[in-house]
């Protein structure tokens, strides 16, 4: 919402300089967007033309001296045809900005000449479209004088944020009355015009909304006959361009200036091109109307219309229609003045893509009650700008509203802001807003403004006491401390997220957030893209539904990377993946995904990894120990976890493992990725990535106490036997490891593979693997028979579950 | 020169020539082994007279430990320079780089840490973590928190959309984490103090918007909280978050469809700057907005609101993020690229807490 500080003042009664007014406005919740105060109309200065030759070397430029009031005067080549000799306007010296050709000038030569400024046009100082010559100003206008404060340019824009609840200040009445009502000012008193009726208006109203009248709770329309229709004042068009709105004709005008001047939208048809009687109703699916933008609208019965014999007209509320618009030959003009229902107009609006200062004022709802005043304000700027005579005004469908009313108890005020507002004090805050209060405390009845449709409870009538008593008189006080030390306030989940994204950033990879919404056949690829999970109107094609996994984005990610020239990435995300639209659908998922040589020792050739394989690509195995880690962060007993050879589809099926606890539980996956997946998404190195299920992790057991179990230290020595057994190569080492485990499940404390070998030296489909036991005696020192007996059941319980033989 | 003299001499010269540990033992032996020359020579005592004895046995005595002394001096040498050779030998060039610490490399993207920031100092207020889902109902996104069906204040969301189902309900991605306000107290009993940081979704895209941003949102329930509360929690987090002494802000009545009284918040800084500086200056910017919770949310939640009364508020979280560590565009945060993420991240071990400060 824009207006000028003498716009304002016609209405509101004030010393306040523009510096209160706009923190005034901020204050009591007209925030203050931007203000103009028009220093860039400053330099130009009213001169006058001495002499006026034509240039030597064009036809149509002159070659002007002018007095700018200072100095020696100025020489300027001027194209416009009414300079000339004896001229005064308003002269631009170089160095100043013109707005209306978005120029600074400097000293130029045209055509040889120099010219030393610019003599403006109207349209150069953005004052109206005017471009035929340069501005004439009558004897009487002082040379070397402001030319802005003659014309009244220096009148400073005010633009403010308006939040949507507030439809009393659409205007610029209604922002001058809510000011007065914080006591910067006094609201002056709007004329009642007495409008001298002649006749009837002939073209009747009928109101065809079926069961749904509330969609037009009113509807005034009256003709004014003979009225000549052309250019409006200068002051009317001033006033129009001072906030960018373009004047048409005075007719239009005057509509425009009712809407931003009293909020009151108003419609002008001309009377000559309306057939018959108006029709308000529902259009009919398919319905066309050209409207006065210009374009063709296809309407819905979900839009409310107002036509004639000839069709549709106007869409209510919103823009009218081109075939029934006033112009210069209209002399019959019909005055529109309705109430529209708000929904139905911002729907409407949205539906249409049709944004209009109508549509703005409606959809927030229009004060019922200057329906048939705002009407008589609009007829008598009819007869003074256009002439005419005026016929009775037909309403329809018109109730006076009863206001709303609230019991208040004003200590509501206290309970809800803390601070002190006396009972008086709250009161004639209400009254200068505009409710009327009846009762006295501590509980009033208040009646609500037919302005201030917002307004529904007691809550919202503390905020009107508390803006205009002024927001920042309240102090802080602190919230009552609780009287104890803080427990944990953290949920299990919310722990193990904090877990992982630390552990993970300490196995030196780097935290990514990616979109929650990927491309379609991505999704498709890790098992979503379902229906359910499909944007409607995504922000982008690759960016339309949920993610069933964080590893297409990070996969993207770290492909966008080596696109960089950074092929060496460790990235993951701790975050939502989603299997359904449900809350219980959101997963909470830990993912990441190594490429290149980035592994957990670091990236990249250096000396002293040379001889231990570095430098290696990543593969299945630094997947799994990121999976690992992520798992032991977030305390899972890592016992009861089992490793299954083969992940989901998207992984290479033979360097992927699924992760589980118990049959039924998957912990997650990790593994190097299928061929397919990485065409499909367009990337390519060396890659391996997790999934971790955090949410599928149970929660921990409440432990009674904290002590933890004592720790038992064996006064014995432990031992530790290798043995190799050579096994069918698809035999997992995972089964050589818990064969030999169960052999004694005291005795034998840790088992770990120090060695796989496939060669030559071996049969073919054959492999060696190598184990180191740990064994520890617990009660007494172990004999070589119960070596030898331990020995023997570790080979046979191995060699018997996995088909092996002991490497001789 | 006598014979002593002379043995003397030589063995002395022997040890002198030796240059390892096993030559010396080769002179010892030979010297002072059972057969050695001076061994030998003190055999010779028994066959002597007692005066000749006294005389010549003490030279021999004498020629002993002067050799032994040499031998011991001249093995420690030896074992001196032996220790200085393998030294020598084992020297390396340090200089020679090593790898980098893991946690050194890791990162913590700002959103993460920014969390934890919040989560120190309102679990210091008394506040828990709420979470909820990023895709909502209707229902909870807007109705609950008393947006009218079809209302103006709704198209300020842009809000992004599924398809509807069988029901035509369509469900949205929650385009503000509000809806989790009405879902706690659905489920809660007052007193309820709550911080919700999450991810939100709105159909907007430059440096400032992004289609998918975060959130962080505060919610206190009580039969006493009021504007005044509100303020104060507001300053004491500003204050503990930006780690300044001191802030100044201004309260703006406002409108929000699911508080009443509503506020924007203006916090006062140093905008004149490339970085923005707060707890000087004398510039004004909007950084959250805020109210008293709305009958109608309350009712929402379950709650009278002639018993129970609350506030609650709300800012952007990458915003935050962006104004105190200095992000120029919001966008990059969800780009993934190392080089961001190096630079703008935080190592796993820096972690925000109270005791050591929130940020080092």
């Amino acid at each position: 919402m824009k207006f000028t500080l003498s716009w304002l003042k016609e209405h509101l009664d004030t010393d306040a300089s523009l510096n209160e007014i706009c923190e005034r406005l901020t204050s009591i919740g007209l925030e203050v967007e931007d203000v103009d105060d028009r220093a860039s109309f400053k330099p130009f200065v009213i001169a006058k033309i001495l002499t006026a030759e034509k240039h030597p070397d064009a036809d149509k430029l002159k070659v002007l001296s002018v007095d700018t009031g200072v100095g020696k005067p100025v020489q300027v080549v001027c194209g416009a045809p009414n300079a000339r000799a004896g001229l005064i306007g308003a002269f631009a010296a170089p160095g100043t900005y013109v707005p209306g050709i978005d120029v600074t000038l400097s000293v130029g030569k045209i055509r040889g000449v120099e010219s030393h400024g610019m003599m403006c046009s109207e349209r150069e100082l953005q004052m109206s479209d005017n471009h035929e010559g340069i501005i004439e100003l009558p004897e009487t206008a002082e040379v070397g004088t402001s030319f802005a404060a003659y014309a009244g340019l220096d009148d400073p824009l005010i633009e403010i944020n308006l939040t949507p609840n507030r439809p009393d200040c659409t205007s610029v009445y209604g922002i001058a009355r809510d000011l007065a009502a914080s006591g910067l000012g006094t609201l002056k008193r709007l004329d009642e015009p007495a409008i001298k009726v002649d006749g009837e208006t002939p073209v009747k109203v009928q109101l065809e909304l079926g069961d749904a009248p509330e969609l037009c709770p009113g509807f005034a329309l009256r003709l004014v006959r003979g009225v000549k229709n052309g250019p409006s004042p200068e002051w009317l068009q001033k006033r129009l361009l001072s906030i960018g709105l373009r004047p048409i004709n005075a007719l239009v005008d005057i509509t425009n200036y009712m809407t931003f001047d009293q909020g009151r939208p108003l419609h002008v048809f001309d009377a000559a091109k309306v057939s018959g009687n108006l029709t308000v109703r529902r259009a009919e699916g398919g319905e066309t109307v050209l409207a006065l933008d210009g374009r063709t609208y296809t309407l819905s019965p979900a839009n409310v219309v107002i036509s004639d014999d000839n069709g549709v007209e106007s869409i209510a509320g919103v823009m009218g229609g081109e075939a029934s618009g006033c112009d210069e030959n209209t002399t019959d003009v019909l005055i529109e003045s309705a109430l529209w229902d708000p929904l139905n107009i911002a729907k409407t609006g949205r539906a249409l893509g049709i944004i209009t200062d109508a549509r703005y004022r409606f959809e927030r709802g229009v004060d019922p009650e200057t329906m048939v005043s705002g009407l008589e304000r609009a007829t008598q700027l009819v007869l003074d700008l256009c002439g005419g005579v005026a016929a009775a005004v037909n309403v329809v469908g018109y109730q006076k509203p009863e206001a709303k009313r609230i019991a208040f108890p004003l200590s509501e005020v206290k309970r809800l802001t803390g601070i002190d507002v006396s009972d008086s004090d709250s009161i004639e805050i209400l009254n200068r807003l505009g409710f009327a209060v009846e009762g006295s405390a501590p509980e009033l009845q208040v009646s609500v403004p037919s302005w201030r449709p917002d307004v529904d409870g007691k809550a919202d009538l503390v905020e009107e006491v508390l803006r205009i008593h002024g927001v920042d008189k309240v102090a802080p006080q602190p919230l009552e401390r609780q009287a104890s030390v803080n427990s944990r306030i953290l949920t299990t989940i919310q722990i193990r997220t904090r877990q992982a994204k630390r552990a993970l950033a300490a196995r030196g990879m780097m935290e990514a957030v990616t979109w929650s919404f990927i491309a379609k056949p991505h999704a498709e690829l890790f098992g979503g893209g379902a229906e359910s999970l499909s944007l409607a109107n995504p922000i982008a094609a690759d960016m339309s539904d949920m993610r069933p996994s964080l590893l297409p984005g990070l996969l993207l990610a770290v492909q966008r990377n080596a696109d960089r020239g950074i092929g060496d990435v460790a990235i993951f995300e701790v975050s939502g993946t989603y299997d359904n639209d449900r809350p219980e659908g959101q997963r909470r998922v830990a993912g990441g995904v190594r490429r290149g040589t980035a592994t957990l020792a670091g990236a990249g050739r250096l000396w002293s990894n040379a001889a231990k394989g570095g430098g290696k690509p990543v593969d299945v195995y630094d997947a799994k120990a990121d999976a690992i880690a992520v798992l032991e962060a977030c305390g899972v007993p890592m016992s009861n976890v089992q490793f299954e050879q083969g992940g989901p589809s998207w992984y290479h099926p033979g360097r992927s493992g699924t992760i589980k606890m118990g049959p039924k539980i998957v912990l997650g996956s990790f593994g190097e990725f299928h061929p397919r997946t990485l065409e499909a998404l367009d990337v390519s190195g060396a890659l391996a990535g997790f999934e971790i299920y955090l949410d599928a992790m149970s929660e921990p057991k409440k432990k009674a106490t904290k002590t933890k179990p004592a720790l038992e230290l064996s006064p014995f020595q432990a031992v530790k036997r290798d043995f190799a057994f050579i096994v069918d190569s698809t035999v997992e080492a995972g089964a050589v490891l818990k064969a030999a485990a169960s052999a004694d499940r005291k005795l034998v404390t840790g088992v770990s593979v120090f060695d796989v070998f496939e060669g030559a030296s071996l049969s073919e489909g054959r492999k060696s693997i190598a184990i180191e036991v740990v064994i520890q005696p617990v009660e007494r020192t172990l004999t070589d028979e119960d070596f030898e007996a331990l020995t023997a059941k570790i080979i046979a319980n191995v060699t018997k579950s996995t088909g092996g033989t002991l490497r001789a | 020169m006598s014979e002593l003299e002379t043995l003397e001499s030589t063995l002395l010269a022997e040890i002198d020539a030796t240059a390892d540990e096993a030559a010396i033992e080769a002179v010892r032996v030979a010297a002072l082994g059972k057969k050695g020359s001076v061994s030998e020579l003190l055999k010779t005592l028994g066959g002597m007279s007692p005066e000749e004895r006294q005389t010549r046995g003490a030279a021999i005595n004498a020629l002993k430990t002067r050799v032994t002394d040499a031998i011991s001096a001249r093995k420690a040498a030896l074992k001196e320079a032996a220790i200085a050779e393998r030294l020598k030998r084992e020297t390396l060039d340090v200089s020679l780089p090593v790898r980098s610490s893991p946690t050194e490399r890791g990162r913590i993207h700002p959103i993460s840490q920014i969390v934890d920031e919040i989560t120190a100092i309102f679990g210091d207020m008394g506040f828990a973590i709420a979470e909820g889902p990023d895709i909502e109902t209707d229902y909870y996104n807007f109705t609950a928190l008393n947006f009218p069906d079809g209302h103006p204040a709704r198209e300020m969301h842009d809000t992004f959309f599924f398809k509807p189902d069988e029901n035509g309900e369509r469900k949205v991605l929650r385009t503000h984490t509000s809806p989790v306000q009405v879902r706690t107290m659905e489920n809660q009993e007052p007193p309820i103090r709550i911080v919700i940081p999450g991810k939100t979704y709105r159909q907007d895209s430059d440096a400032t918007h992004s289609p998918m941003f975060h959130q962080v949102e505060g919610l206190v329930v009580d039969k006493t909280a009021n504007v005044a509360n509100l303020r104060w929690v507001l300053e004491e987090f500003c204050k503990a978050f930006f780690e300044v002494s001191s802030v100044t802000m201004r309260f703006r009545p406002s409108f929000f469809p699911f508080t009443e009284p509503s506020f924007e918040v203006d916090i006062q800084c140093d905008r004149s700057g490339p970085i923005v500086k707060f707890g000087e200056g004398r510039d004004w910017m909007e950084i959250l907005g805020c109210g008293m919770v709305h009958p109608n949310v309350l009712r929402a939640g379950g709650l009278d609101p002639d018993v129970y009364q609350g506030f609650a508020w709300g800012m952007g979280l990458d915003r935050i993020a962006m104004l105190k560590y200095g992000m120029p565009d919001l966008r990059d945060f969800f780009n993934a690229d190392v080089r961001w993420m190096s630079h703008y991240g935080f190592r796993p071990l820096d972690m925000p807490t109270l005791f050591s400060g929130l940020s080092l």
